[in-house]
């Protein structure tokens, strides 16, 4: 298991460093000088030079990449070259409110999907069991947006009990912030909710027809009992290996629930910094969002092998 | 694809998927030659018109006919998904077959960590990058969606043809003194080709969902060209008073992916029930 996690570690973080590389050189491709565009044409030759020199865009591509990514490591994430403010403190700003986004949708996706996907499969004969499967399916045709759009419809349009859109800080008053949160996690997680159910239903249905399950209802265990204690950490073992990949999905669509909402997040960021072309804002979200996905899928491999005693 | 007819049932999800996907390929096929209205047309007159009365879905605020528009949307839609699933598969494809071939060579461990860098890159940041670098518009949101779909085509692949390596016949093809390409074009490829099938169903679908969410953001399909994402997007701030304007898209959208899910599923069992499992593995 050490040796696994070592290893593990080792291509954590070389794929880190290769994805720094990636984003790195995609935004160097930029056409445009970052000390020209920000002069505008009527800048004097020494005046781009000089701000070039300020910015460090004038140091050979690999001594750039190298400072960059050195100062990730401590959370320099540089200084904006269009708004002149440090990007770092921006980040971690936005990333606690995108990070609330994502573990709110991802607890609703669970708080639907591992009761909904249990009954689902063992009552798979069943009219309901099979209504339940075949409405996941629907919910995986929604995309998250969609599912914004239409919760701000019925809650915030017709029955108005819940804001359209807007962020309240924690801090600032708790009830408030609990409903701007309720409908960007819900249309988070009611989407991924409906595919983690066929997963968590397959995975049922293939516990339910091992011989320890039956083995375990011969020595008199009723079915929830034998399921309870012999299937969930057997059926779990698939799930959480989904559960990871929806992660990185939530995270993703955050971005686009972040624009519906109007919430302050790392995607709102993200294509604010698009939108004014501020690249090394854009670079800097970019890689933490890939960071993010690359680290979610260690820690999902890891616990993946804690599951399955096999694997060890 | 020989025999095909013969090989298998039709079920419910094929039919069903099948009809809606036919459904979105007609309107999209039917809008090269006829519209109601020109879907770009700006016409005051039909500002907001209600459905009915020579718009059967109403017009939006610019008075543009929503039918013609969810029309040739349908067509962006196809032509998104083609593109993007053409190049995950030729790109995908040949790197899971490789990987499959060779499941101890340095080449097959190069391909699968080139996978899961790739995987840390989802559609939206590469169009995001793309769209930064070259400028937004349909082209970088097709290569963006099918770059980012290149590990699901490689994965399962990979897992199909590491199934087929070991039949017999393909022992047999080797002990015959085969080298690997004619393997891989006579005994891998045809072999592997349902599944690839199912998958570009349902990476079809994904493409769809992509294609919707960053035309919505826009960074995909620019007007005038209509889009289902931008339509939904653009239906947003009349969400209040139109809430029409955000139900056709949102249905579009979402019958599309439903018919390709569906398709998708029905495809495998019907090709082959033993593909589930290569499918949950992948």
């Amino acid at each position: 298991m050490t040796l696994y996690l070592v290893r593990r570690l080792a291509v954590l973080v070389a794929s880190t460093a290769v994805a720094g590389v990636v984003v790195f050189a995609f935004m160097a491709l930029l056409p445009g000088d970052p000390a020209e565009i920000a002069l505008g044409v009527n800048a004097t030759p020494e005046a781009v030079a000089e701000l070039r020199a300020q910015f460090g865009t004038d140091r050979p591509p690999v001594t750039q990449f190298l400072d960059w990514f050195g100062g990730l490591a401590q959370g320099d994430f540089g200084t904006s070259y269009v708004t002149s403010a440090p990007i770092g403190p921006q980040i971690s700003d936005r990333l606690g409110v995108t990070a609330v986004l994502v573990l709110g949708g991802m607890a609703v996706a669970l708080a639907v999907a591992v009761p909904l996907g249990t009954y689902a499969a063992v009552h798979h004969r069943d009219p309901l069991g099979a209504a339940l499967s075949a409405l996941s399916q629907v919910g995986i045709a929604v995309p998250a947006f969609l599912a914004g759009i239409l919760l701000v419809f019925v809650f915030a349009v017709r029955a108005q009990v819940l804001p359209s859109g807007g962020y309240v800080p924690l801090a600032e008053d708790p009830g408030e912030w609990l409903r701007s949160l309720l409908l960007p996690w819900l249309s988070l997680g009611l989407v991924q909710g409906a595919v983690l159910t066929r997963y968590v239903r397959s995975a049922v249905l293939d516990v339910l027809r091992e011989d320890y399950l039956r083995t375990a209802r011969a020595k008199g265990r009723g079915r929830t009992g034998a399921l309870w204690r012999h299937g969930l950490r057997n059926a779990s073992v698939p799930v959480v290996t989904v559960l990871g990949l929806q992660l990185a999905t939530l995270l993703i669509g955050a971005v686009v629930v972040e624009r519906v909402f109007v919430i302050p997040g790392l995607g709102d960021l993200l294509l604010n910094g698009v939108a004014g072309r501020d690249l090394l804002l854009v670079q800097g979200v970019v890689m933490v969002l890939v960071a993010a996905v690359l680290l979610i899928n260690f820690v999902v491999d890891v616990a993946y092998h804690l599951l399955d005693p096999r694997l060890r | 694809m020989r025999g095909l007819a013969m090989r298998g049932r039709l079920n419910a999800g094929l039919v069903a998927g099948g009809a809606l996907v036919a459904v979105v390929v007609l309107a999209a096929l039917v809008s090269f030659v006829w519209t109601p209205y020109d879907p770009t047309l700006v016409d005051a007159a039909a500002k907001l018109h209600e459905p009915g009365g020579g718009h059967l879905l109403g017009a939006d605020k610019f008075g543009r006919d929503t039918l013609s528009q969810l029309m040739v949307g349908a067509r962006t839609t196809l032509y998104v998904g083609i593109v993007a699933v053409g190049i995950a598969a030729l790109l995908g494809t040949p790197l899971g077959v490789l990987a499959g071939m060779t499941p101890r060579g340095w080449l097959s461990e190069l391909v699968m960590r080139v996978n899961d860098l790739v995987f840390a890159f989802p559609a939206l940041l590469l169009a995001v990058m793309l769209g930064a670098v070259y400028g937004a518009g349909t082209l970088t949101a097709m290569i963006a969606i099918g770059v980012a779909t290149v590990p699901a085509f490689a994965r399962v692949a990979r897992a199909a043809t590491l199934q087929v390596m070991v039949t017999d016949y393909v022992l047999a093809a080797r002990a015959a003194g085969r080298r690997g390409g004619a393997v891989a074009l006579r005994h891998v490829l045809p072999n592997i080709s349902s599944v690839l099938i199912v998958q570009a169903s349902v990476s079809f679908a994904i493409a769809i969902l992509a294609e919707a969410a960053l035309s919505f953001l826009g960074f995909g399909t620019r007007p005038p060209t209509p889009s289902w994402g931008r339509m939904l997007q653009e239906s947003q701030e009349l969400l209040f008073s139109t809430p029409r304007l955000a139900l056709w898209p949102g249905l579009a959208v979402a019958l599309a992916v439903l018919g390709f899910n569906l398709l998708g599923d029905g495809l495998r069992d019907f090709l082959d029930p033993k593909l589930r499992r290569i499918r949950a593995d992948g």
